[in-house]
């Protein structure tokens, strides 16, 4: 297999590095990539769309059919990972709680009486280890900026960098750092996995149904023009505006089905302490 | 043309080639089946490269339009602005197109990577191990 894997990254090499000649070079404006359609979105996009942010505008309005199946797979991804690995709640043998004010550890064996899970009784695994306060209390004070952040991306996608999928990540990112810095359990208490989905298919919804908006409006699919009676304003507002709702729309799928990923990848689907 | 003036102007070409091979390499010839995922997440790595090195456009700036006020200084598209051409110029602004490809490929790249880790714990759950050739005698023993 090593040698296999030599000669055909040898012959695939040796060819793209042939061809590679027959490429425009590096920051050429004349190359084809840059002279057929860019410069429609580049002249374009203020009248169209009114989104200084040419990324943004092509994302969610001249692509937007891409973006809207770029999410479903985003969801797809979520469930594949739930359907391999969720595994269904079982009885176990024996659980453990640990007493927080005193710090001692209960083993409760088959049949025993679990206590109420509250903040005096903590359920936790086999395996625990007390946490670090420091990484404890600095993620926990990162967060809320992190999450301002995130929405001040999407929120700002028009006029700099940033929109939905940068956004919904960042935010992604915030509850799996919790999740990290504490425990799953915890992180699973705050928002179960049952709201990842709802929010991940919500996400969804939102895209498409703002689509399926504008064809009950009478017009095409996803052409955010339709809006402008709901919203108030005259078209090309209202293409702004579609993309602001779609962008929501794909911050809430794509924040959610990372943390539903990552709930189920970190635990191996039984969803105990995790990592 | 002479070598070196090759190697420089198109440098993007030979890292997106250099990282596609490693990643190629490490997906066929790897044992370990983490090890082929890295090499997976490499080579779309090579792909991203690729894409956004062909957007670049010497002398331009970032496909945002100058809007609000314009400062002293920066780039072209600035002293456009400044100048009072107000006619948005193509040449001024970098392709805005493999941005948005890649913008979309590198989230879906990671929730696909996830699928790809979810399908290893699997197998390891199935077979105990991660290493392609003992899976393949245990599948052969049946």
């Amino acid at each position: 297999m090593k040698l296999i894997g030599k000669m055909t990254i040898l012959l695939c090499g040796i060819l793209l590095i042939v061809f590679a000649n027959k490429f425009p070079e590096f920051g050429d404006p004349h190359s084809p990539a840059s002279t057929h359609l860019s410069p429609y979105y580049i002249e374009h996009t203020m009248a169209d769309t009114a989104v200084p942010n040419m990324v943004t505008s092509v994302l969610a309005d001249y692509r937007g059919y891409d973006t809207m199946f770029e999410t479903t797979v985003i969801l797809t991804a979520g469930l594949a990972c739930f359907f391999l690995l969720r595994l269904p709640e079982e009885e176990e043998k024996e659980i453990y709680f640990r007493h927080v004010p005193t710090g001692v550890t209960i083993r409760i064996e088959e049949c025993g009486a679990a206590p109420e899970d509250s903040d005096v009784f903590q359920r936790i695994d086999a395996q625990w280890v007390p946490r670090d306060i420091i990484i404890r209390s600095t993620s926990r004070l990162l967060m809320p900026f992190i999450q301002i952040f995130a929405l001040y991306v999407v929120a700002h996608g028009h006029h700099s960098p940033g929109g939905g999928f940068q956004g919904g990540v960042i935010l992604g990112a915030a509850v799996i750092l919790f999740a990290i810095s504490h425990n799953l359990r915890t992180t699973v208490a705050k928002i179960s996995e049952t709201s990842a989905a709802i929010m991940s298919a919500a996400g969804v919804f939102i895209y498409a149904g703002t689509g399926a908006l504008c064809v009950m409006l009478g017009e095409n699919f996803l052409n955010y023009g339709a809006l402008a009676p709901l919203l108030g304003t005259d078209r090309v507002m209202a293409r702004s505006h579609g993309i602001l709702i779609v962008e929501i729309g794909v911050a809430l799928a794509v924040m959610s089905v990372m943390i539903w990923i990552y709930y189920n990848l970190s635990s191996a689907g039984k969803q105990d302490e995790g990592l | 043309m002479d070598f070196l003036t090759v190697l420089i102007s198109r440098a993007n070409y030979w890292a997106y080639i250099i990282l596609m091979m490693v990643g190629l390499y490490a997906m066929i010839a790897k044992n370990n089946l983490v090890k082929k995922i890295v090499g997976m997440s490499i080579f779309q790595t090579a792909v991203i490269l690729f894409y956004v090195s062909i957007g670049a456009k010497q002398g331009a700036t970032i496909p945002i339009l100058r809007h609000g006020p314009v400062p002293e200084g920066g780039g072209i598209a600035h002293a456009a602005l400044r100048h009072g051409t107000d006619a948005v110029q193509a040449v001024n602004y970098i392709n805005p197109l493999p941005h948005v490809l890649m913008l979309t490929a590198i989230v879906v790249g990671v929730a696909t990577l996830g699928v790809a880790l979810a399908l290893a714990i699997k197998v390891y759950k199935e077979y105990g191990t991660l290493e392609e050739n003992e899976i393949n005698q245990r599948l052969r023993r049946g």
